[in-house]
């Protein structure tokens, strides 16, 4: 009993879990992109640092309330994206993921040419605000809010536009705009996580968002099995703490991990929970067993 | 006065720039090949170059060859480990979504990252040795290096080689057939899985022989090196027109000379985001590229 009490408040595996948390934030956001409107983002990490640093900044020069600033994180990460993704969604498949790319690349070297955020140095001194509660509180809210948005209309054309495009858009819905609706949205939520990292590291340095990352998230939604949300909360958890359990491994750690990614594509292509829809399976258990209860009564 | 300096630096620039930009070319070709035929961004292609360029170092340092003989081994060594990464992480998925064999190619490149890295020590970077007696030729306003000479050389050579096997040999034209159009290529007995196998090993010929060469050209190599390198001549691909063998010979020169002239009119601390800006404002106004093919939207 002791030993649970001790690993639980153990802060650094709480520091873990957060931070799982925060990238869950992020993976969600990206999985409205990639998941469910079915658009290539190579570039996601940008969007989390563009978050990171217009919340950091406000936290520390304009000393408003945490909350305000990581909205306002998000919404300035969405702005962009609208502004990406106006003229670049248009593009297809792998074209967007390339432009989506460069804009990555190029919001960090912006980052680092930047007097403000302190350039390659990194930003410091940034208040420690985020906590595992409230990072676990937004987490809640994005994965019911996604479920809210997924069975909405909207989230039905974002599906129809992912499934296919000209019968979408011979069905009423304009794809550059629900594209674009999808793609801000899912790069609000990147703004959140970045805020809350931002706050919780305490400190920000481009090198944190270069593709590498970016990589990392796309990894934590394909893996998990695209397009569904448990997929994308059970991709999170298993790559974000699949190293640690391979500390004992020390060196060969990243060398597993490669081969762990090939592995788990050749034998499970469409990820983890690909495929599975939890929601449709609940209903079709729940209608056996009432077509059971049914048979039985009229039996009687 | 300043406008002589100007043209004399112009011309200086440009021949820079024409040097960096064809090894971005031997790069971009590799991934142009293979995207022209199985529509694959192989990620791990900056592996295989990084790969050509550590095997060009331990033969001219360990064995102490001739450059030439590095070239040529480096070739040789990534020609079977291309067809090997293709074989384990890209066949098994070549059915499957479009971002499986993506994530699988990002696993591989991170599997070399560390594997090179743990062979060698840590990822700090090792230095090249001068392998040959560096002379300055002038010719108008321009200085030549000797390894200038060389890497243009070398890559004008490959390059046509390239173009002659592609338009001229049957296994040129059965590439070109399958790049046109995949199954139809399989109908007509073309063994696609042969083809497949001789684009990635032609790719992973001529990112050795760049390795070498940029390894020659810059004197110093690190494990990691192939991943800047390697986005950049996928843009470079892109930037040309993905797909087109003439389009990675131009993306790639145009993007060597376009970064060296950025670098030389004061932007250097822009240089890596010059590549990927030049991208983004072409496709906005060319969405396939330079020489690309217009995409149809099919029902």
């Amino acid at each position: 009993m002791e030993a649970v009490v001790n690993v639980l408040t153990n802060p650094y595996y709480i520091q873990v879990v957060t931070m799982m948390g925060i990238f869950l934030i992020a993976a969600l956001g990206l999985h409205v992109i990639t998941g469910v409107t079915g658009q290539f983002s190579f570039g996601h990490a940008a969007f989390l640092s563009i978050g990171a640093y217009c919340s950091a900044l406000m936290t520390i020069h304009l000393h408003t309330p945490f909350i305000l600033n990581m909205l306002a994180g998000g919404l300035m990460a969405a702005l962009w994206g609208v502004l990406l993704g106006f003229p670049s969604l248009r593009l297809t498949g792998d074209y967007l993921g390339i432009t989506t790319l460069g804009f990555g690349e190029i919001v960090r070297v912006v980052f680092i040419n930047m007097k403000i955020t302190g350039g390659a140095g990194g930003l410091g001194g940034i208040p420690r605000e985020t906590n595992i509660v409230i990072v676990y509180i937004v987490v809640a809210l994005t994965i019911w809010g996604l479920y809210r948005i997924q069975n909405s209309r909207f989230g039905r054309a974002l599906a129809a536009i992912r499934e296919d495009e000209i019968a979408a858009e011979s069905m009423g819905i304009n794809p550059l705009l629900y594209k674009i609706k999808g793609f801000a949205l899912g790069t609000f939520f990147a703004g959140i996580s970045g805020s809350l990292f931002a706050h919780m590291m305490q400190y920000l340095n481009p090198a944190d968002f270069g593709f590498a990352r970016s990589f990392e998230i796309l990894n934590y939604v394909v893996l998990g099995g695209l397009g569904s949300i448990p997929g994308a909360i059970l991709g999170t958890a298993v790559l974000s703490l699949a190293p640690e359990f391979l500390r004992f491994v020390q060196e060969y750690r990243m060398l597993i991990y490669g081969a762990l990614m090939v592995l788990m594509m050749i034998f499970r292509p469409h990820g983890l929970l690909g495929g599975i829809d939890f929601a449709r399976l609940y209903k079709k258990i729940k209608n056996k067993r009432k077509s059971v209860e049914n048979k039985n009564t009229e039996s009687i | 006065m300043f406008w002589q300096q100007f043209l004399q630096q112009f011309w200086q620039q440009l021949v820079n720039g024409v040097t960096l930009g064809s090894t971005y070319a031997l790069i971009a070709l590799g991934y142009t090949m293979v995207y022209g035929i199985i529509q694959l961004i192989n990620f791990a292609h900056g592996e295989v170059y990084m790969i050509g360029a550590f095997t060009g170092l331990i033969l001219v340092t360990v064995y102490k060859v001739n450059f030439m003989v590095a070239i040529l081994a480096a070739m040789l060594v990534c020609v079977p480990l291309a067809i090997l990464i293709e074989r384990v992480a890209y066949r098994p998925l070549r059915r499957s979504t479009r971002l499986a064999p993506l994530i699988s190619a990002l696993g591989v490149s991170i599997f070399l990252q560390t594997l090179v890295t743990l062979i060698k020590g840590g990822p700090n970077p090792l230095a090249f040795p001068q392998v040959i007696q560096d002379t300055v030729y002038v010719l108008g306003p321009v200085r030549f290096s000797t390894v200038q000479v060389i890497i243009l050389v070398m890559a004008s050579l490959l390059m046509v080689f390239l173009q002659f096997t592609v338009k001229y040999t049957r296994i040129g034209k059965a590439m070109r057939a399958t790049s046109e159009d995949y199954e139809t290529a399989s109908l007509m007995g073309i063994n696609v899985n042969r083809v497949v196998s001789f684009t990635f090993a032609v790719g992973a010929a001529l990112a050795g022989a760049g390795g070498v060469l940029v390894g020659m050209y810059f004197n110093s190599i690190h494990p990691f090196m192939g991943v800047t390198v390697g986005l950049k001549s996928f843009c470079a691909a892109v930037l040309g027109g993905i797909g087109s063998i003439p389009g990675a010979m131009l993306g790639g020169i145009f993007l060597g000379i376009a970064e060296v002239m950025g670098v030389a009119a004061g932007f250097d601390t822009y240089k890596e985001a010059i590549a990927f800006g030049l991208l983004i404002l072409v496709l906005l106004f060319k969405p396939t590229g330079l020489l690309g093919l217009p995409i149809q939207r099919k029902v």
